[in-house]
């Protein structure tokens, strides 16, 4: 029962293979295992949002993501956005917007905004408001990151897919 | 939490292959996002876990001329999302979307959608022995209930089932496709769902080693519309839901063949026949539709906390059958 699985996965554009337990979640994996601690565990029941990456190019709540179900799949995480360039434009625009305080929400919600810019470049701020009911934020009121939001998504054109 | 041997069977033929005749030592995996939560907290214990995600024929959308056949292993945002569907079955597609955010709806399946457990916070607590566990009784009778059914008789659990899709399903006359070793069989909507009463037992009627492999639902020209009372946009469930079903029924003209099905007011979805009766052959109206609303509530026997779902319901019919005859949702201003 204790034996390990293994897993071979891109994560952030890395190969990486891993042994995992049957009982882990994805989001244990990342950040237990692999350090990765960008997602955040909140409600670790799909409530909140924190734990939000990219599965496939698919928005999904990593601690509701079994970890041998990504063998062979695809992982984007808040650690892969900034580029030597520097900050991807939804973390400048977070950061000139202050759309954060205690920070743990905002790596889920820069995904999710992501996610939602590759679907919908030109979202109305109903749009962002609608896309983003699955994250929670228990610091900032939500204003700000609707505001960062939709400031950045002209600079995120071609940049969110 | 405790561990567990995880199969990823190609075919639907080896999952059902490896399923047992009793619920709880073996469970299927769709997206997860029922099951994984439930064993976090030790409400389900499987040793082992048959993943449907390696089986490509669960993932197919066949729309032919009578029918419209889609895989069980396609996620709720794929169904939402479907132009096809969406033209046709606007309840199916609407009520898909609603579902908590776009992250669970990702990888959310129908399958798993059907097939998952209730919500009530005394079953989902792994410290509460309640009847569903190996209990004997159901705490919300006398305890906080106030998201719980309104039509209580017959059920010794009051939790409401909780899938926003069933009650859809049921008003567009649909049935499931399930396989089991014996092979495949179709099981009409309306007998899918089942109170559960006792340990081991579940929200639906299958058995421990059937698999739900598609839902069939007959193309009609049903005019449809689904409608839920939230307290906020995401993450919890309706309070209640509406879905109707009719021939005609727009622009003035009589809608007959009339269903309406409610949803988070009973163990399983709930056929409101009055309220059927009451709009059956009429024109809708403000007045016509709130006479059904009216008349969704008879035979409501709520408990101490929840009396408030009577309005709820009056409301979501009403404005479910509006939206499907095409009226303009004034409530949206
Ligand atoms: C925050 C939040 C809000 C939600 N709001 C709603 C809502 O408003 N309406 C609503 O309907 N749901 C809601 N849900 C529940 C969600 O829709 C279900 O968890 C999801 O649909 C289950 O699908 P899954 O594929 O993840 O199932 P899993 O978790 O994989 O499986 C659930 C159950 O179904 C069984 N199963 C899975 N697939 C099959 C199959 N093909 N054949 C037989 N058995 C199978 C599994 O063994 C398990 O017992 C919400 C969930 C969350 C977390
Ligand atoms: S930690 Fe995954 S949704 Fe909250
Ligand atoms: S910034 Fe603290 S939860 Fe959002």
């Amino acid at each position: 029962m204790s034996k390990k699985l293994h897993v071979q996965t891109t994560i952030n554009g890395k190969e990486t293979e891993l042994l995992c337990e049957a009982r882990q979640s994805l989001l244990e994996v990342l950040r237990d295992d692999l350090r990765l601690t960008g997602a955040k565990e909140g409600c670790n029941n799909g409530n909140c949002g924190a734990c939000n990456l990219m599965l496939d190019g698919r928005l999904v709540n990593s601690c509701l993501v079994m970890a041998p179900e990504i063998d062979g799949r695809k992982i984007e995480t808040i650690e892969g956005m900034a580029s030597a360039q520097g900050l991807h434009p939804l973390q400048q625009k977070f950061l000139e917007h202050a759309a954060l305080q205690c920070g743990i929400c905002t790596p889920g919600f820069i995904l999710a905004a992501k996610a939602m810019l590759a679907k919908n470049p030109t979202p109305s701020e109903g749009d962002v408001r609608h896309w983003h009911a699955g994250n929670l934020c228990r610091c900032t009121g939500y204003d700000k990151i609707i505001r960062a939001v939709l400031d950045a998504a002209p600079a995120c054109a071609g940049k969110c897919s | 939490m405790k561990n567990f041997s995880y199969y990823r069977p190609a075919t639907v033929e080896q999952a059902v292959s490896l399923l047992e005749n009793r619920f709880g030592n073996t469970e299927l995996l769709g997206g997860g996002t029922d099951l994984h939560d439930l064993q976090k907290e030790y409400v389900s214990q499987p040793a082992r876990v048959v993943s449907l995600g390696g089986i490509a024929q669960l993932q197919t959308v066949q729309v032919a001329e009578k029918s419209v056949t889609i895989g069980a292993g396609r996620t709720l945002a794929s169904i939402s999302e479907h132009p096809q569907l969406r033209q046709l079955f606007p309840a199916l597609a609407t009520a898909a979307g609603e579902i908590a955010g776009p992250q669970l709806r990702n990888m959310a399946t129908l399958g798993g959608n059907l097939c998952q457990r209730n919500r009530c916070w005394y079953f989902r607590d792994e410290h509460s022995n309640c009847l569903l566990k190996s209990g004997s009784t159901c705490f919300a009778l006398d305890g906080e209930n106030k998201y719980h059914s309104v039509f209580t008789q017959g059920s010794r659990c009051v939790a409401v089932t909780p899938s926003t899709i069933g009650p859809v399903l049921i008003a567009l006359g649909a049935s499931v496709e399930v396989q089991n070793a014996a092979g495949k069989r179709l099981v009409e909507i309306g007998r899918f769902f089942k109170a559960p009463n006792a340990n081991g037992e579940r929200e639906h009627a299958l058995a421990s080693n059937d698999v739900v492999v598609a839902v069939q639902i007959p193309v009609q020209g049903l005019t449809n519309a689904h409608y839920e009372v939230r307290q906020k946009l995401s993450s919890d469930w309706p309070i209640v839901q509406a879905a109707v079903s009719f021939q005609g029924g727009r622009n003035g003209e009589k809608a007959t063949d009339v269903k309406i099905v409610l949803g988070q007011v009973a163990p399983v979805p709930h056929v409101a026949q009055a309220a059927m009766r009451a709009i059956e052959n009429q024109s809708i109206t403000e007045q016509t539709a709130a006479a059904a609303g009216q008349a969704a509530t008879q035979g409501a026997k709520p408990l101490s906390q929840n009396a408030y779902k009577l309005k709820l319901i009056e409301v979501a019919v009403k404005r479910a059958l509006l939206l499907a005859s095409g009226a303009r949702p004034y409530w949206l201003a």
